[in-house]
């Protein structure tokens, strides 16, 4: 079941640079959503807010109808999908293990199943791939395995914080489309946190521009393209265009 | 306020693994054997020798702690019951230890200061000299007959007339000592032209082959006869009189005094000449000590036959490998007892300093000092770290098992503080995010991964914990080290290398088996790339 998200009035500090003012947010259930700004936007944060690997100064963070200090956070994460920028695997345990990781950590009896299924749905054949150690793979696959686990427990929400970022061109463009695909069989929340505007664009419904910790506009790509709310996100859709310009010359 | 329990239970832990060793071992100071103790020096082992065969012939049951590492080492056990009686001399009771300056009327009188020192210990220390065995055994400074007729040398005062022509060698001790150089400098104006600090066991060996010129010695050695070399006289009466006794425990004085009947047969009966030979024997010669003590003590007619030497005779011509045959049970007795010192020690610092490693990974503020401290430890001196364990733990095995345990936990902790702390921070990360608890992020993540590094820890402890653990002769823990000391002391080179060899042997097997332990612990996906390394070969 997708599970609604919202922020309240969200702020933050570390130390004293200020990363999150006063952010509300709601992002329902079942839809894709791309937070796009630029390093020290305060993306990552308000992202990592939503399974408590931040705690924010001020204000209130919602998974569902529960606020996330309701809940313990290592009880909180289990139900949160998560990829990151580098896969993170752990590196002396096999494919299928990394992928049983959250399903054994939630008691499921048929965590294997469940592992090997997600495999299955990112395109790793769990006979092919199960057995072998992530230094064996491929950044791509890799990254592709990172997914399988975040979503082998079924997850309501999944946060991926730059999941792409660190692959090459080819393989970056297979895996968004990849997770195009999946996200559509599955019937889950995505929260994706990216710079990249012509990747939010592609994966996301909805695009969240964020700069010094405040949202900018909030709306489909059609709408930031028709109407930028601010100088700001005008300059990133002219950024973002003349880059595409220029492979047409 | 979690922080400080953190650290509270870290040195609760610490704690609890440190009193754990002594108390364990306490045990075995409770025998009534007589502990019959020497210093690293021939005519020590000599006297105590003596000592221990005169008390076995009246009945008693005797513990031998030969080589006990100097003055303050064996001077502290006695003065704590840890030993029962030792062969002291009263001039180093007066200078080395009491730090008294006699009146030069006082100072010249042998049995003046004998009075002295015997009444100043007893009231300082609680501790008996034994009425003097008859000789003296005064520093002797010696030059080679050659050096002595070129330069017209008979006494000290010639000495230091022509001392900016001539090389000293003379060992660290007498360098420091008031008794020694400092003083020899102060009363004569002795200034050599270059002091060179050498070993006891190579300065006649250096006065021999002409490296330096004149050397301390001690009147009674059995080296000055051999290398035929003159010993200058004190004509300034500079040093104090050194009349060898048997200095006696409070413990043994009030609890077996039989035992001290016995040992007091000794007194007045062996002169200057005697020892010179005796020494000669053993020295020189290289005749087994218990042998030559228990020839004597017959030939005083204070024992019958029988108790005379067991050990077969051994020249010193015969051979390396059939001196190592011939003492194969002793080493292999003593690799034992070593192999025991090092285990117990590593085993304990493994216990202690891998979960403290762990513990400082979660309360990283508090790591690098406390890592830094257990560095500190590993800059003290072996012989002074043992010397000031003897009031807390005596002599023997416990005080020795305590310092190698201390010279253990930081390679080992290092090891595992910095393999945990650096374990791939993307899986830590990762495993974070997707709900592990810290405890299965420490075993599941962070351990394995640092186990290679653990291990390698481990295995630099456990060198150097057998190198470490000769030093535990010093201290009558025996082991490997203890036919190193006597070797030293015996100028017996076999002896040395019966006890080095083995101990180099040990080092080595002890680092290739934890080499294959490391290999194990190395978790799955690296060895597999060690593995296809190994078979694919450079291309690969």
């Amino acid at each position: 079941m997708p599970i609604s998200l919202a922020a309240r009035n969200v702020s933050h500090r570390f130390r004293n640079v200020v990363a999150l003012d006063d952010v509300s947010i709601d992002i329902p259930a079942g839809r894709a959503t791309a937070l796009v700004g630029e390093s020290g936007s305060g993306k990552t944060t308000l992202l990592r807010c939503f399974n408590r690997l931040v705690e924010p100064e001020r204000g209130q963070v919602m998974v569902g109808d529960e606020d996330v200090r309701e809940q313990s956070p290592v009880s909180l994460r289990r139900g949160i999908g998560y990829v990151q920028q580098h896969d993170g695997l752990l590196p002396h345990w096999r494919v299928l293990r990394n992928v049983e990781l959250v399903p054994t950590l939630q008691h499921m009896p048929d965590y294997s199943d469940a592992a090997r299924h997600a495999l299955e749905l990112v395109g790793l054949p769990w006979a092919q791939f199960g057995s072998r150690f992530p230094h064996e793979l491929s950044g791509g696959q890799r990254q592709r395995v990172a997914l399988a686990r975040s979503i082998a427990a079924r997850p309501g929400v999944i946060l991926l914080d730059e999941p792409f970022g660190a692959l090459d061109a080819i393989s970056r463009a297979e895996l968004q489309e990849s997770f195009d695909n999946l996200r559509h069989d599955l019937t889950v929340t995505t929260l994706l946190v990216t710079h990249d505007l012509a990747e939010a664009g592609r994966l996301a419904e909805e695009v969240v521009v964020m700069r010094k910790g405040r949202i900018e506009q909030r709306g489909s790509m059609r709408d930031l393209i028709r109407a930028p709310a601010t100088d700001y996100v005008a300059r990133l859709i002219d950024r973002a265009r003349a880059g595409l310009e220029a492979l047409r010359a | 306020m979690r922080l400080w329990f953190q650290i509270r239970l870290l040195l609760i832990a610490t704690m609890i693994a440190g009193c754990a060793i002594p108390i364990a071992l306490a045990a075995q100071r409770q025998n009534r054997s007589v502990v019959v103790a020497s210093k690293p020096f021939g005519e020590s082992y000599l006297l105590a020798e003596m000592f221990s065969q005169l008390l076995e012939s009246r009945g008693f049951s005797v513990d031998r702690k030969p080589g006990l590492g100097a003055t303050e080492i064996a001077f502290g056990a006695l003065r704590i019951d840890a030993i029962d009686v030792y062969p002291e001399y009263t001039g180093t009771g007066l200078i080395a230890i009491l730090h008294d300056t006699l009146p030069d009327s006082v100072a010249a009188d042998p049995q003046a200061v004998f009075a002295h020192v015997a009444s100043r210990f007893a009231d300082l220390y609680h501790v008996r000299w034994l009425p003097p065995l008859g000789f003296q055994n005064t520093y002797a400074i010696a030059v080679t007959r050659s050096t002595a007729s070129r330069y017209h040398l008979r006494t000290l005062s010639d000495l230091a007339r022509e001392s900016s022509h001539l090389t000293a060698g003379f060992t660290a001790d007498f360098i420091g000592r008031s008794d020694g150089l400092v003083g020899l400098s102060r009363i004569y104006g002795l200034r050599p032209r270059a002091v060179r600090p050498l070993a006891p066991a190579v300065k006649y060996q250096a006065l021999a082959s002409g490296a330096v010129d004149v050397i301390d010695g001690y009147s009674t050695d059995g080296l000055l006869a051999r290398y035929d070399l003159v010993t200058l006289i004190d004509d300034k009466h500079f040093f104090p009189p050194y009349e060898a006794a048997a200095l006696v425990s409070n413990r043994l004085d009030s609890q077996m005094p039989g035992a001290v009947a016995a040992l007091t047969l000794l007194s007045g009966r062996l002169d200057e000449k005697t020892m010179r030979l005796l020494n000669r024997r053993v020295e020189v010669d290289g005749e087994d000590v218990g042998r030559v003590a228990g020839d004597e003590l017959v030939a005083l007619g204070l024992t019958g036959a029988v108790h005379a030497a067991q050990a077969a005779p051994s020249a010193r011509q015969s051979g390396f490998v059939e001196y190592l045959w011939d003492h194969r049970a002793t080493i292999a007795t003593l690799t034992v007892r070593h192999l025991e010192l090092v285990a117990f020690a590593l085993f304990a610092a493994v216990i202690v300093a891998v979960p403290l490693g762990l513990g400082l990974e979660r309360t990283r503020r508090i790591a690098e000092p406390t890592i830094g401290a257990l560095g500190v430890l590993q800059t003290i001196p072996s012989i002074a770290l043992l010397a000031f364990m003897i009031p807390l733990l005596g002599v023997g095995v416990a005080p020795a098992l305590v310092a190698l345990w201390l010279y253990a936990l930081y390679p080992i902790a290092r090891g595992t503080y910095t393999g945990v702390r650096d374990a791939d921070p993307d899986a830590v990360a990762a495993a974070e995010a997707l709900g592990t608890t810290p405890t299965q992020r420490l075993l599941w993540v962070r351990f394995p991964l640092a186990a290679p590094v653990i291990m390698a820890g481990i295995r630099t402890a456990a060198v150097i914990t057998v190198g470490a653990a000769t030093l535990a002769a010093f201290i009558g823990a025996g082991g490997l080290g203890e036919p190193i000391v006597a070797g030293l002391a015996l100028a017996d080179t076999r002896m040395i290398l019966s006890g080095a060899l083995p101990a180099a042997a040990l080092a080595l097997a002890m680092d290739g088996t934890l080499a294959i332990v490391e290999l194990l612990v190395t978790p799955a996906h690296r060895r597999k790339q060690f593995w296809r390394r190994r078979t694919e070969g450079p291309s690969g």
